[in-house]
């Protein structure tokens, strides 16, 4: 038995985070280790020292066996913890860890390799008992039937796999899967298994020791992913009866004892409708949505799984767990759910979660970190334990619709409407819940939000008076004109105009929306009846016909542009505030195509009819043994060359003619 | 601190007909802004629209600091005369990046911008209060020019306006003209003689003669771009320092101008935000009198317009009829000269000698609240000397060289209009309460002397006296008087700077001292006599 007075994290974000929280209540000294863009990186302050690794591109940083070694040796760190993802599947990385003399928090390299291949899992199990499903290499499809599922033996997060529902899209579906195996795992072989619709995934956690100690830690469901990517994991399954639990648990050791497994592990299952469930693969680390088993036992899996890497003995609460209430975790990822996931890339500049009663948040962020697009989408988790699956769901939608995200667009809105969905409340889930229904219904912005962010707007412009500041806002001893503020909200523009007179008046028009039912056209322009209100430059309150509520709005410019998020009951938003003035386009100046000093044409680079480019180079001019180039300020055509090669020009001479390529009408210079 | 105590029963019959009273008044005034506001009228605000313009309140909407407020000068100029109200020109004050500018323009709805003799009144006051102030002066120029059927009555007066653009730049206060229209002929030296001029690409027409009058001249053919188009003035002549695309492109480069004017105000600052007073400004509808005969206590206004309602009064027992003293507002020190029971006095008047004396030695400016019938006749004064106390107090008020801020808050007789610093007296701003009067006497008491005169004259004479047609003039005569000293008459004749509510007197006059302050601040000292005791 050892005890590990140092760790070095092999990884990054909220799982490095994570880590180094349960060290840090163990006595244990933290290492993180980062790339060159992940230097101001929470994981990195979190940590008590950090290692740079050069670099940006996972190979050159996160996967470099010999630099983090290299970085375990130079800090004197015992033992090196691999998180989940990059090198914490790979049995050559655990391999190089041992061999290096140091404590590799993970299951023995061979359980890892036993593993690793999904083929050979499967064969393995089938051997030892473990239900699995009928599955095949390519030159045996025959045997399955449709539909199928074409996976990578060496895949994992939803890579390489491809539905088939018809024989003739086999061959296209094999070979992109082959292709992005390849891209993804550096092995381009597939496998074939039979294709269930409508099953759920369910998975069990599994915990062993030195000393012969295998658990298992119950269920986790994780049904709802978006392209084969878990996004919601909740513990226990609804679908789950206690005499299934026993079977399943049953199982999951059986496959865990089948390979000598030490360590947290987890046994995927496959559940049809029917209830029965079959072996998919077991992942020989620490999983993602490992918190929600942590909720429901009370047990710390980190924790544990340095003291079985120290050689310790289960301890009596792991050995005989229990479930206590309910716990559903969210994985708040910066991708557009509405764009096909595209990830998204920025500044964070605002990013709070509650941390409110039986919310847990893990999160490798915080305000003003940028994402970059080197690493995966996710930046947190938001777990909620409940006494039960309602006041789970209930606790994480509140936390959620409290959470202040401000910068890149994340699937908080989708998650807030899952949590909402009533197949999600009455527990009727399968692994293509989303494909029903994506759960990416906008909401339409309410009057009373643009009206805040107008009257935070004006709130922020008055505190930043610097003469007259002790008028009241937008005073006039005669009220012409009204105040107003162009507000975008995705395709929508919307005009607030307000007058604060004594009273408050506020009129909304929708901007080229005609309203339907008048016949003459005129744009929908309503009044907006605010019989009180406070504003200071964080928000409003407003209060309609007895009827008050706080609007929350955090105004961020950058350049010439302000982005509004807003916080009410309506839900969180974000608005663009036009600029008061256009942007201003310094390049447009008309006719810069004067000769801008006397001299003689030295070249001439285009000809008439040619279309050019704002700063093509359209001739030069040499003055006083200077060459000059006379740019095109504009795109257009060249309709005219007044000049040639050794002509004299004089000051405001005009050169040649540009016509804008789009309309007739001419640009003289 | 000396608090002024609450001596307001809003409940009283008194009050509420008053506020009833003030609230008629300005809901007129708001139907005579309208008018001014509506510009040259549907038909002509549609025009100007299709052609993509702004109208001139919105040029300076988008110009001033957004939220900011703005103080338009004489919105009623012309009110009651031939010329349309408003008098077809925009002045105001308003803050462009942190500075507070004067800004004018012509709104071209009405007339087509042309200047009548209202209008050029309007924009020389506004010069006036620019210079003595030193506020940077922006004109938002789109004007047909001269109103020739009347050019006899501006052609000279009008001149000025171009003088006292280069009298402005030459104290060293900037100006600029962004020219949203035409600036043709005499109109052309608007942004001639303007430090920095801004125009608009096919929209800017600045020239001495247009293209008949070249053709006329000369025999040159020409046409508007090349003579006077805003490309020409920014390539060519240079007129034109900053080209712009469009109105609004234009506007952001006026904010642009002033945004690195590196401008300094040369008066001290105030000594911090001055807090609120303890009473609601919302009472200032229903204190002042509607029946001017009826005196209030200036006390209660003062109250409800001075930071915390803090008021360190002067000489509180001698002269009562007039109040004097100390206060800030918006955190400016001012020092306040109040008419209480409306008539001056002997003691009055040398009490407002004295004060206005102390104010020139500590350099503070002076607020009047005007509300007076003017100074006691009778043989007991006069033997007293009230013409040689009177004359002290005009004496003081005409040669005073801190800032004077006046607000008529009811009577303004007599020459009691002088001593409390009435138009002639020079002060930086005048602003009038909806239900003011202003005239030489009231009129029952000018129609009484007149008829008076006339009775006398015919005793004289031994010819009978005609009662009737006595009683038909005096008819007459108030009526006329009434109606010529009423609050709309007098802005309508540029004799005050508008007509505000009672209960933005304190925002008003805070603006006003934050504007002086643009200038030194510096009472008459140190180079003659000490403050005479009076």
């Amino acid at each position: 038995m050892t005890l590990i007075r140092s760790l070095l994290i092999a990884n990054r974000g909220e799982i490095a985070c994570r880590i180094a929280r349960t060290a840090r209540d163990l006595g244990i000294r933290t290492i993180a280790i980062h790339s060159d863009a992940d230097a101001d990186a929470l994981h990195v302050s979190t940590c008590d020292q950090a290692v740079a690794l050069p670099g940006d591109a996972p190979a050159d940083t996160y996967l470099r066996t010999d630099l983090i070694i290299a970085a375990a040796r130079r800090t004197g760190a015992e033992a090196i913890h691999p998180g989940y993802g990059f090198l914490a599947e790979n049995a050559a990385f655990a391999q190089a860890v041992i061999d290096a003399g140091l404590i590799w928090i993970g299951p023995p390299p061979t359980a890892i390799a036993a593993m690793g291949s999904k083929v050979e899992a499967k064969a393995a199990m089938r051997t030892a008992g473990v239900p699995v499903l009928p599955d095949s290499s390519v030159e045996g499809i025959d045997q399955i039937g449709m539909p199928l599922l074409i996976k990578a033996s060496a895949g994992g997060g939803g890579r390489g796999m491809r539905i088939v529902r018809d024989s003739a899209q086999l061959a296209e579906s094999l070979e992109i899967a082959t292709r992005e195996a390849v891209s993804a795992f550096g092995d381009g072989t597939v496998f074939c298994e039979r294709y269930v619709e409508r099953s759920r995934h369910i998975e069990i956690q599994v915990m062993a020791d030195h000393h012969g100690n295998t658990v298992a830690l119950f269920e986790r469901e994780c049904s709802i992913q978006r392209r084969h990517q878990k996004i919601v994991e909740e513990a226990p399954s609804p679908a789950v009866t206690p005499e299934l639990r026993s079977r399943l648990c049953e199982a999951a050791v059986t496959a865990a004892r089948n390979v000598g497994y030490i360590g947290a592990g987890t046994v995927e299952f496959l559940m049809d409708p029917a209830g029965e469930f079959y072996f998919l693969e077991m992942n020989t680390r620490l999983q993602v949505e490992h918190p929600v088993t942590e909720m429901i036992t009370g047990l710390d899996l980190v924790a544990l799984q340095i003291r079985i890497a120290e050689g310790h003995p289960l301890p009596a609460e792991a050995l005989h767990p229990t479930i206590t209430g309910h716990s559903i975790e969210v994985r708040l990822t910066a991708e557009d759910p509405a764009q096909n996931y595209m990830p998204m890339t920025g500044t964070f500049h605002r990013f709070e979660l509650p941390h409110t009663a039986g919310i847990r948040v893990d999160t490798g962020i915080s305000s003003g970190s940028v994402i970059s697009p080197h690493y995966d989408s996710m930046v947190a988790k938001v777990i909620a334990h409940g006494t039960d699956r309602l006041d789970a769901i209930r606790r994480l939608h509140r936390a959620l619709t409290e959470s202040k995200v401000h910068g890149p667009t994340t699937n908080l809105d989708q998650l807030r409407q899952i949590l909402l969905d009533p197949r999600f409340q009455s527990g009727d889930m399968h692994t293509g819940f989303l494909e029903d229904d994506p759960c990416i219904t906008p909401t339409a912005t309410s009057d009373l939000e643009f009206v805040a962010v107008a009257l935070t707007m004006q709130a922020r412009h008055r505190a930043s008076a610097t003469a007259w500041a002790f008028t009241p806002s937008g005073w006039r001893n005669n009220a012409a004109v009204a105040h107003a503020v162009t507000i975008l909200d995705g395709d929508r523009e919307v005009e607030v105009r307000y007058v604060l007179g004594r009273t408050l008046t506020v009129e909304i028009t929708d901007i080229d929306q005609a309203d339907p039912a008048d016949p003459t056209g005129s744009p929908n322009i309503r009044q907006v009846p605010i019989s009180q209100w406070e504003a200071d430059t964080a928000g409003v309150s407003l209060s309609v016909d007895g009827l008050s509520a706080c609007y929350e709005v955090d105004l961020v410019t950058d350049m010439n542009r302000t982005v509004a998020y807003v916080h009410s009951p309506d839900g969180s938003r974000r608005l663009f505030v036009q600029p008061r003035f256009p942007a201003v386009n310094l390049a447009g100046t008309a006719g810069s195509l004067t000769a801008p000093m006397p001299g003689a044409i030295r070249r001439v680079y285009v000809s008439v009819g040619e279309l050019v480019t704002a700063g093509t180079p359209l001739l030069a001019l040499e003055a006083m043994k200077m060459e000059h180039q006379v740019l095109a300020p504009a795109d257009g055509i060249v309709a005219e060359v007044m000049i040639g090669v050794g002509d004299q020009v004089d000051t405001g001479q005009t050169l040649l003619r540009l016509e804008d390529a789009n309309e007739d009408q001419g640009e003289t210079s | 601190m000396p608090i002024l105590s609450d001596q307001i029963d809003p409940r009283s019959a008194a009050y509420q007909a008053n506020a009833a009273h003030m609230l008629e008044l300005l809901a007129e005034h708001d139907r005579q802004l309208a008018i001014a506001n509506a510009g040259g009228g549907e038909k002509y605000v549609a025009r100007h629209r299709q052609r993509g313009k702004l109208l001139i309140r919105e040029r300076i909407q988008l110009l001033i600091d957004p939220d900011s407020a703005f103080l338009e000068l004489s919105p009623l100029a012309a009110w009651g005369t031939d010329f349309p109200v408003g008098a077809g020109t925009v002045t105001g004050i308003g803050v462009i990046e942190g500075v507070e500018c004067m800004i004018t323009g012509n709104d071209s709805t009405v007339r087509g911008g042309t200047s009548g003799l209202a209008g050029v009144r309007k924009s020389l006051r506004a010069l006036e209060i620019a210079i003595e102030n030193r506020l940077p002066f922006i004109s938002l120029t789109e004007s047909g020019g001269a109103d020739l059927p009347h050019q006899s009555d501006i052609f000279i007066p009008g001149g000025k306006t171009f003088h006292d653009i280069t009298t402005l730049s030459a104290m060293g206060v900037p100006t600029m003209s962004i020219v949203f229209g035409s600036s043709t002929a005499g109109g052309a030296y608007q942004p001639g003689m303007s430090d920095y001029v801004v125009m608009i690409d096919k929209r800017s027409k600045v020239f001495l003669g247009g293209p008949p009058l070249v053709k006329m001249a000369t025999g040159e053919e020409s046409d508007d771009e090349s003579l006077g188009g805003a490309e020409m003035h920014a390539r060519v002549s240079g007129l034109a320092d900053y080209f712009a695309t469009d109105e609004f492109d234009a506007i952001r480069i006026g904010r642009q101008i002033m945004r690195r004017i590196n401008h300094r105000k040369l008066g001290p600052g105030p000594r911090g935000a001055g807090r609120a007073p303890h009473y609601s400004p919302e009472q200032l509808l229903g204190i002042p009198s509607a029946d001017l005969k009826v005196p209030f206590d200036p006390r209660d206004v003062i109250a409800r317009i001075v930071d915390e309602s803090d008021f360190d009064e002067f000489k509180p027992l001698y002269g009562s009829s007039l109040v004097t003293g100390y206060a800030e507002i918006h955190g400016y020190n001012v020092g306040i000269l109040a008419n209480h029971r409306g008539v001056l006095f002997n003691e009055e008047s040398q009490k407002a000698a004295q004060f206005i004396q102390l104010a020139n030695q500590t350099d503070t400016p002076l607020v009047f609240l005007q509300n007076t019938t003017g100074y006691m006749v009778g043989k007991q004064y006069e033997q007293r000397g009230i013409v040689k106390d009177g004359s002290k107090m005009i004496n003081a008020v005409s040669n005073s060289s801190v800032p004077h801020l006046t607000i008529n808050m009811g009577a303004s007789y007599g020459a009691g209009n002088y001593g409390m610093c009435g138009r002639p007296f020079g002060p930086r701003l005048l602003f009038t309460w909806p239900h003011a009067k202003t005239a030489v006497m009231g009129p029952q008491q000018l129609a009484g002397v007149l008829s008076i005169v006339a009775r006398q004259s015919a005793e004289s004479m031994g010819r009978p006296f005609d009662e009737e047609a006595d009683a038909q003039m005096r008819a007459a005569v108030e009526a006329q008087i009434e109606r010529e000293s009423l609050a709309p008459f007098m802005t309508g004749k540029l004799y005050d700077d508008g007509i505000i509510d009672p209960r933005d007197t304190r925002t008003v006059l805070g603006i006003a001292l934050s504007v002086v302050h643009n200038n030194v601040i510096r009472g008459r000292h140190g180079d003659g006599f000490g403050v005479f005791r009076m």
